[in-house]
């Protein structure tokens, strides 16, 4: 909301510079975003820093206050006028103008009552109205069609008050306004541009704004008066009030004028609306929105005779919720079908507004009005949220009275209301305010023993400076030895009924006014709960670190996706080896292709891969993040997956040569061999894959201590054609962690380094090409045992020096015993049991050498 | 006799000086001082000679001996000093050609943030608690003081999930009801944790909102723990987190899960309070939203909020890592690029 310094000044008076003023409300919790200057210098306040603001400043010699006396007929042109003008000096200055505002002056003589406008004397920097785009420019003399001109009258464009360059500023006399005053003093402002959070209802208006600066400043609260003229009959018997939902309507307020006169607004009231981005409309409508900004209370203005027609007779204002099927056409010119729950505004003869939000267009106010009927009224504000959420319609009434207007504010504002348009247009009000009030909120009084406030802020509050507090912002204070009791005033729906609810009220309320910056910073003292690690953290960091150490870059991808992307994982005709649970569905997605959440994180993982080979031939990363699987309970299970996958070349092209190879399925092994080594974890095997998204020939499945865990290996073909992930192997994994983390060992043993030499040997091994290497090793580890320390396979051939359907395995052994040096002889040994393990147990044949 | 010997000794120390590789060097070793060189040779004919001329002879012989040997060491010596340096000369690389490409890997940056804020809190005794993404409607707001139809509903845009009572997250704060239940031991416990975690919000995708987002909150409950306790907490977090000095401004707020609740701004890091456009010349950056704990909220984890208190916090790692690298677009952080991730 924006909040003119000039219109919060009617309500407190203001003596700190506005700039610190925004800086307290900001830390107090009305946090002003920005400050927007009309015509005031910006003023530096030492500890508050703002933007720079490029407005125009005015002059305070050159830019004044001016009396119109005449406006003539320019003699060589039409479209021009020469308006006389008083600005204090010590005659007339004339100044040729194009304003057609003026136009309607011409030629009539001394104008009485003047009128009052803003001049620019000769040097005066301000706004080229004639510019599209802000540019300044400064007043020269120059003759126009004949006559010699230096100074103007000014637009609210020309002086950066708003968009308007029809015409100039025009002033109603008023006694007050002396020629020649500096302009900045009569329409110079800073607006304050506050952004409310919703427990901040009680302040969405002027008044609510002047009451935070009263106490904030610990100023005096000057309220407006509210009392009003009345001279008419009494209103009982003009009109009647019939509420039928007290729980939604508990309060509804009636005055009446009649005989006044629908027209423009004075400049003041038009210039303070368009200020806060109001369309001004005509005096009486004015009045209701300048009361919802003024007091915070919406009001309402019907044309009364109407009324009496549509009732033929004495009309009575009924509240109500809807019949079936009931319609309403609105101020917006909408024909709105009306929901069982949206509190209505009616009359006898059907519908005239949705109660708080917006009027209906039959009973509005038009030009030809002559008597008025002015509403405020009190709503529930989650009923006004519905309407509101059901009609989509969002009006300064439905944003006020969706966060909350305190019942007590209804009557002041018809009596202010009422005796402002009979300022304004004229006419006579009728006697009394008919007010119904079935239901008036309960007044909440809060006992806070000042030990309270004082333990649980960490600073010593005195019994006397926390009622001080509380009664600068209103609330009835009594003081019983140490114990504060809080009365709420009556503007304020948020205090609780709640014992201790009701204490944190009114300890928030003390501390942002004594202010935040006062409460000193402690260090807790309070007892410390058991220090414990969290082992599902730490080993996720452990996984981390491991596979950042492989060279590989962590991925987080989003945790949506749609069935139909998932489906593309497998392949025709397979049955899918992806989670078979219910897909957690989102009802309002962002978009279609994110509907659930996943089960799996290859499949984000793979659009990750497909936008990166825009870019990256090699690609290494992985993805450590839940899956939601539905079990058919309220909640899926959320379980954390590690996803990896590799692409392009085991490593890169470099000009000292090197092989350039492609990264194949053992690359991924050994990232996940690594990995499982880091976490210290050897219950493990992989058997051949049966995951239908990998290749069933390059892929397998993890098993740890004899589960299934995961799977690993290169992406079927078919699905990477789908991807178009074509161009190089792309290798990929997926691993329940949970597994990883129960079986990972926190202690492990090392071995003592060996004092005795090693002996060193090779053996080829040739057998069929369909046993597979983990068997051939284990026979040969079997049969080596004790002292046979490693076996690595550095070759694998086939080919012409070896029988068709056979593969020769060629393994370096180390033999060694710790506790003594081995001879030749002994290796020889251990070697003769390993070659016959072989041959027995693989039908295995010696290579010859 | 006499000659010889002079002879051998010019002869070899010319032959020496003629020397410049490590194979004539030996070759000129054996040819005067091996077993069967010219010295040895000379030492075998003392036999045949005078009796009264061998001492003299076999002086001499010695001394030539001892001589070229010196002569040997010498030459070797220098040889081998050239030899290096000619080795050094040759070995000269072009030290301006690109390295060998190594494979680096690395952290995604939220996960780079995310450790620095558990270890800084990790280190005031705050532990980390694990909370789930999708959530009942009553954890994301009822029990948090949000009941249907609260006006700071609207604060967040909700995916709701097709069962209406089942959300995604919106705020890691549902854990705060969680931990309270789940470590509180019915409300007879302290409690010092953080929850980190991904968030959800049906937010137009920008350069500044994101549909999912990491926050991490703090919570804190005792049976006295004091807004000046979430003050000091908050202002040592930001020295360790920005920088010793870091000054630090709370500001009244709201949210509906604590009350007192404050805005936590530490004064901008980037020009050092004296304003610049990423904090919009104000000389702040807002880094929390915290609040002490609010009594509807203590009773829903099952405390009694007239003998327990507490505070709550919450940062957007996001945020964070975003002013710290200059990252101008959020959407950089899931889309995963690796031209992105390779500069962390």
């Amino acid at each position: 909301m924006l909040v003119p310094i000039s219109w919060l000044r009617d309500f407190v008076d203001i003596d700190v510079p506005v700039e610190l003023l925004a800086e307290r409300l900001t830390v107090a919790g009305l946090e002003v975003a920005h400050l927007k200057y009309i015509g005031l210098p910006q003023q530096s306040v030492p500890g508050v820093r703002m933007p720079t603001s490029d407005h125009l400043v005015w002059d305070r010699e050159k830019l004044l206050l001016a009396r119109i006396a005449e406006v003539k007929a320019h003699p060589n042109a039409d479209r021009l006028v020469l308006a006389m003008v008083d600005y204090g000096g010590e005659e007339l200055e004339q100044c040729v103008t194009g304003a057609s505002n003026l136009f309607g002056y011409k030629d009539k003589g001394a104008l009485d009552p003047p009128i009052w406008s803003a001049f620019a004397r000769e040097g005066a920097e301000v706004w080229d109205g004639q510019s599209d785009k802000p540019k300044r420019m400064t007043l020269k003399g120059r003759e126009l069609r004949g006559i010699y001109n230096k100074s103007m009258v000014c637009s609210e464009k020309e002086l950066g008050i708003s968009d308007e360059h029809e015409g100039v500023i025009v002033m109603e006399h008023e006694g007050r306004y002396v020629a020649g005053t500096p302009l900045a003093d009569v329409l110079g402002d800073v607006l304050l541009d506050i952004e409310f959070t919703p427990n901040l209802a009680r302040c969405f208006s002027m008044i609510g704004v002047a009451r935070e600066v009263a106490a904030i400043l610990d100023a005096e609260m000057k309220y407006p008066s509210y009392d009003f003229v009345a001279e008419g009959a009494p209103i009982e018997g003009q009109v009647n009030i019939d509420i039928r939902e007290p729980a939604l309507n508990p309060r509804f307020t009636l005055t009446l004028l009649r005989d006044t006169a629908v027209k423009e607004s004075p400049f003041w009231l038009r210039h303070r609306l368009k200020l806060i981005g109001q369309r001004p409309r005509n005096n009486v409508v004015d009045v209701t929105n300048y009361l919802t900004f003024e007091l915070g209370q919406p009001m309402h203005a019907f044309d009364y005779d109407k009324l009496v027609e549509r009732a033929g007779g004495l009309p009575t204002i009924i509240t109500r919720l809807p019949q079936p099927g009931e319609q309403l056409e609105t101020l917006d010119d909408a024909l709105r079908d009306l929901g069982a729950e949206t509190i209505l505004v009616a009359d006898t003869a059907g519908a005239l507004s949705l109660g708080g939000v917006i009027g209906g267009g039959e009973t509005e106010i038009s030009a030809a009005t002559r008597n008025v009927l002015l509403e405020a009224a009190a709503w529930n504000n989650i009923s006004i949220r519905k309407t509101i959420r059901e009609q989509r319609v969002h009006t300064e009434a439905s944003a006020r009275f969706s966060r909350g207007v305190h019942p007590s504010q209804a009557i002041l504002g018809c009596q202010r209301g009422i005796e402002l348009m009979r300022q304004l247009g004229g006419g006579v009000i009728a006697s009394g305010v008919l007010d119904v009030y079935p239901q008036a909120p309960e007044t909440v009084t809060v006992a806070l023993p000042i030990e309270r406030v004082s333990r649980l802020l960490g600073m010593d509050v005195r019994v006397e400076q926390a009622a001080a507090v509380l009664r600068r912002l209103e609330f009835d204070v009594a003081v019983d030895g140490d114990i504060i009791r809080a009365t709420a005033p009556d503007h304020r729906l948020d205090i609780s009924a709640d014992p201790v609810v009701g204490q944190h009220d009114l300890l928030e309320e003390i501390a942002r006014i004594i202010g935040y910056d006062e409460i000193p910073e402690s260090i807790m003292a309070d007892e410390m709960p058991p220090q414990r690690e969290n082992i599902a953290v730490l080993l996720e960091e452990r996984i981390r670190d491991a596979l950042v150490g492989q060279g590989l870059n962590e991925v987080i991808n989003y945790r949506f996706t749609s069935r139909e992307s998932e489906a593309l994982l497998v392949p025709t005709g397979l049955a899918s080896s992806l989670p078979q649970a219910d897909y957690v569905e989102i009802a309002n997605p962002a978009a279609s292709e994110r509907n659930v959440l996943r089960h799996t994180l290859m499949i984000n993982m793979l659009e990750t891969a497909v936008n990166n080979a825009r870019f990256q031939k090699t690609q290494q990363v992985f993805e450590l993040g839940k899956v939601y699987l539905g079990t058919g309970d309220l909640l899926p299970e959320e379980p954390l997956h590690l996803g990896i996958l590799l692409t392009g070349l085991r490593s890169q092209p470099w000009w000292g040569g090197g092989t350039a190879d492609e990264m194949d399925f053992f690359d991924l092994k050994g990232v996940l061999e690594s990995l499982l080594h880091a976490l210290h974890i050897d219950d493990f095997s992989l058997e051949r894959g049966r995951h239908s998204s990998l290749h069933p020939g390059c892929s397998a499945d993890l098993l740890l201590a004899g589960e299934r865990i995961g799977s690993i290996g290169e992406l079927h073909p078919e699905v990477a054609a789908r991807f178009k992930l074509t161009e190089a192997k792309l290798l990929c994994g997926e691993i329940e962690v949970e597994p990883l983390i129960t079986h990972h060992r926190r202690l492990h043993t090392i071995e003592a380094l060996p004092s005795t030499p090693a002996v060193l040997e090779d053996i080829a091994l040739v057998v069929n090409a369909n046993t597979p290497a983990s068997e051939v090793e284990a026979v040969i580890r079997q049969a080596g045992g004790r002292l046979l320390k490693d076996v690595l396979l550095f070759d694998v051939y086939t080919g012409d020096q070896i029988p068709p359907g056979k593969k020769s395995l060629a393994y370096a052994l180390t033999y060694q015993d710790e506790s003594k040096t081995l001879t030749d002889k002994n290796a020889a040994r251990i070697r003769k049991k390993i070659i016959g393990a072989a041959r027995h147990r693989l039908k295995a044949e010696l290579r010859s050498q | 006799m006499t000659d010889s010997i002079e002879q051998i000794r010019r002869e070899a120390l010319d032959a020496l000086r003629e020397v410049t590789g490590g194979g004539a060097l030996t070759g000129w070793r054996s040819q005067y001082l091996g077993r069967r060189g010219a010295v040895n040779k000379l030492f075998g004919a003392i036999g045949g000679l005078p009796p009264e001329e061998r001492a003299a002879f076999g002086q001499r012989v010695n001394a030539l001996q001892g001589e070229l040997s010196r002569a040997f060491e010498e030459r070797e010596t220098l040889i081998q000093s050239q030899l290096m340096a000619r080795d050094l000369e040759e070995g000269e690389i072009d030290i301006s050609l690109p390295a060998y490409p190594r494979r680096q890997g690395g952290l995604h940056p939220s996960t780079r943030t995310h450790r620095e804020f558990q270890r800084i809190w990790a280190d005031m005794g705050f532990q980390v608690y694990q909370s789930r993404d999708v959530e009942e409607d009553e954890f994301n707001f009822s029990l948090l003081n949000l009941p249907p139809h609260h006006p700071a509903r609207d604060m967040q845009d909700t995916f709701y999930t097709t069962d209406p009572r089942v959300l995604l997250r919106t705020h890691t704060s549902p854990g705060q009801i969680r931990a309270m239940r789940e470590l509180g031991a019915g409300g007879s416990r302290p409690i010092r944790v953080i929850l980190p975690g991904m968030c959800y919000r049906q937010e137009q995708v920008t350069a500044r909102s994101e549909i999912q987002f990491t926050q991490v909150e703090g919570l804190a409950i005792g049976r006295n723990i004091r807004m000046s306790d979430l003050k000091g907490t908050i202002a040592e977090f930001a020295k360790r987190m920005y920088s010793p000095g870091a000054k630090v401004r709370y500001r009244a707020s709201y949210f509906p899960f604590t009350e007192p609740s404050m805005e936590v701004d530490v004064e901008c890091f980037l020009c050092d309070g004296e304003g610049c456009r990423v904090c919009k010349y104000t000389g702040w950056l807002e880094i929390a939203g915290s609040g002490m704990v609010h009594p509807d909220v203590l009773r829903n984890g099952g405390y009694d909020p007239s003998q327990w208190s507490g505070f709550a916090f919450g940062m957007g790692p996001e945020r964070i890592t975003m002013l710290k690298h200059g990252i101008q677009d959020i959407r950089y952080f899931w889309a995963n690029d690796l031209r992105f991730l390779r500069q962390f």
